[in-house]
């Protein structure tokens, strides 16, 4: 690692008037610690964001939930005021240490083509809260490692909308447990149905639109289209495009049955 | 250079770090402790595993100045007062639990949180908390039973 200046942020103002030019953002560090490692980056310096108290809470609203941007996988695994579903996703990532230490907002923020949150956020409609205002999971996510997020914005925050059911299958790639192929599945009050997929595309997080269309006329596993085409799909030594493209039908499934 | 202040197994401890130190580096090359492990430094192998404000924590993919304030458990912290071996490490001692030895820091402090959360863990969810703790060597059987031993010892102590 090249060595950088450590600043800790005690608010959010205060952050991102020390972010911009070389300096970076760190939460949890699980992510962004093995990067610096493999000398991946050369920040001038890492502004620390887990102390800061206005990102630190899960609120329950009226039909919804705000998580906090630096709240760990773990406090959302235990937390009784987020949807089971979401719940269940953080329970899922990595390893207890990991998960003691890694934030919904890095995970939001970096945007891994195999991240688990970044299905939910697309699989509810949630609303992503920025430094910069607060954007829609719809328009946030904008490709691999690619988001809505500005020089120097931070994600302060995800607004969940409370599902009438919800449901997030996790296909485990074997050597990293991150997700081969995850389907968050999720149906709301007044029945719209979403379905996002992540590990799969070479675009990132997105939405199967022929799963949703079938879905929403009659909700039910038995409706979920054959793969779709592995076209732009990602292909590694883990699995082909093919592959992944029929694990999405299958991850789709099983995560409407288990609605 | 900052300084970082924490407490280490109920010490007080200070000490001067660059931004980049990480929380095993300060352990081991600042405090000496080296019974904590670095088997991969990417994250991956949980040798490195400690305990800081009553979670486990991989401390290869932490910064020492995220600890600062903090109170931190290593496996130095871990045998009884008149230094002899404490629960955990004699009941894998007892179950053969290791053979080379390396990835037993880790394991034994992930032993340690589990069983603050779940004093009487199944199998089951014993190995699901070993998720993030590869040991090369004993293929786990033995380690799981150690950690049911340990659980059994400690609930029949109470
Ligand atoms: C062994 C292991 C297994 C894992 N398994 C999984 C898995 O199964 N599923 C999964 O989804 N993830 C997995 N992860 C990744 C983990 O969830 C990370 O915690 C997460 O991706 C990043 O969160 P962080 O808080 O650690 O972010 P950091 O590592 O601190 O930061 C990541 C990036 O986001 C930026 N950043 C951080 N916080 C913010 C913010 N609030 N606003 C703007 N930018 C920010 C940083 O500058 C950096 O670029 C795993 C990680 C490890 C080490
Ligand atoms: S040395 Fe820290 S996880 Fe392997
Ligand atoms: S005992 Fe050798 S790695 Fe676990």
């Amino acid at each position: 690692m090249y060595n950088f200046d450590y600043v800790k942020a005690s608010s959010v103002a205060d952050a991102t008037a020390a972010l911009g030019g070389d300096a970076q953002a760190i939460s949890g560090g699980q992510t962004l610690i093995p990067t610096l490692k493999a000398r991946l980056g050369q920040p001038s310096s890492l502004v620390d964001l887990s102390g800061v108290a206005e990102m630190s809470g899960i609120t329950a609203g009226d039909g919804s939930v705000t998580i906090g941007g630096a709240v760990t996988h773990h406090a959302v695994s235990e937390s009784g005021d987020v949807p089971a579903s979401v719940a269940a996703l953080a329970a899922g990532i990595g390893d207890p240490a990991v998960r003691h230490r890694g934030t919904i907002g890095g995970s939001v923020a970096n945007n891994d083509p195999s991240a688990c949150y970044p299905s939910a956020c697309l699989g509810l409609g949630a609303t992503i809260h920025t430094s910069g205002g607060d954007v829609a999971a719809d328009d946030y996510f904008q490709g691999m490692f690619d988001t809505a997020l500005g020089e120097g914005q931070i994600v302060t925050g995800v607004t969940f909308p409370t599902p009438a059911k919800a449901n997030y299958q996790k296909f485990v790639q074997p050597a990293s447990r991150f997700a081969l192929v995850g389907v968050f599945v999720s149906q709301m009050a007044d029945g719209y149905v979403r379905v996002a997929v992540t590990g799969a595309s070479e675009s990132g997080v997105f939405r199967w639109s022929d799963a949703e269309t079938a879905l929403a006329g009659n909700f039910s596993a038995d409706v979920v289209p054959a793969a779709p085409s592995a076209d732009g799909m990602i292909a590694d030594l883990h699995g082909s495009a093919a592959y992944r493209a029929h694990l999405i039908s299958v991850m789709t499934k099983r995560a409407v049955a288990a609605c | 250079m900052p300084t970082v202040s924490m407490t280490v197994n109920g010490k007080s401890v200070s000490g001067e770090v660059e931004g980049r130190t990480l929380l095993v580096q300060f352990l081991r090359d600042h405090l000496s402790l080296t019974g904590t492990h670095v088997g991969c430094d990417t994250g991956q192998c949980g040798a490195c595993v400690v305990n800081v404000n009553g979670d486990s924590m991989k401390s290869c993919n932490m910064l020492a100045a995220s600890a600062d304030g903090a109170e931190v458990k290593t496996i130095e912290g871990m045998a009884n007062d008149d230094g002899s071996l404490g629960v955990i490490q004699q009941a894998f001692q007892d179950n053969h639990g290791l053979q080379c030895g390396f990835c037993t820091p880790g394991m034994v402090m992930t032993a340690d949180d589990l069983l603050a959360r779940n004093p009487n863990p199944s199998e089951v969810e014993i190995r699901e908390y070993l998720e993030g703790n590869l040991c090369r060597c004993t293929g786990y059987h033995n380690i799981v039973k150690s950690i049911q031993a340990a659980s059994a010892a400690m609930t029949a102590g109470e």
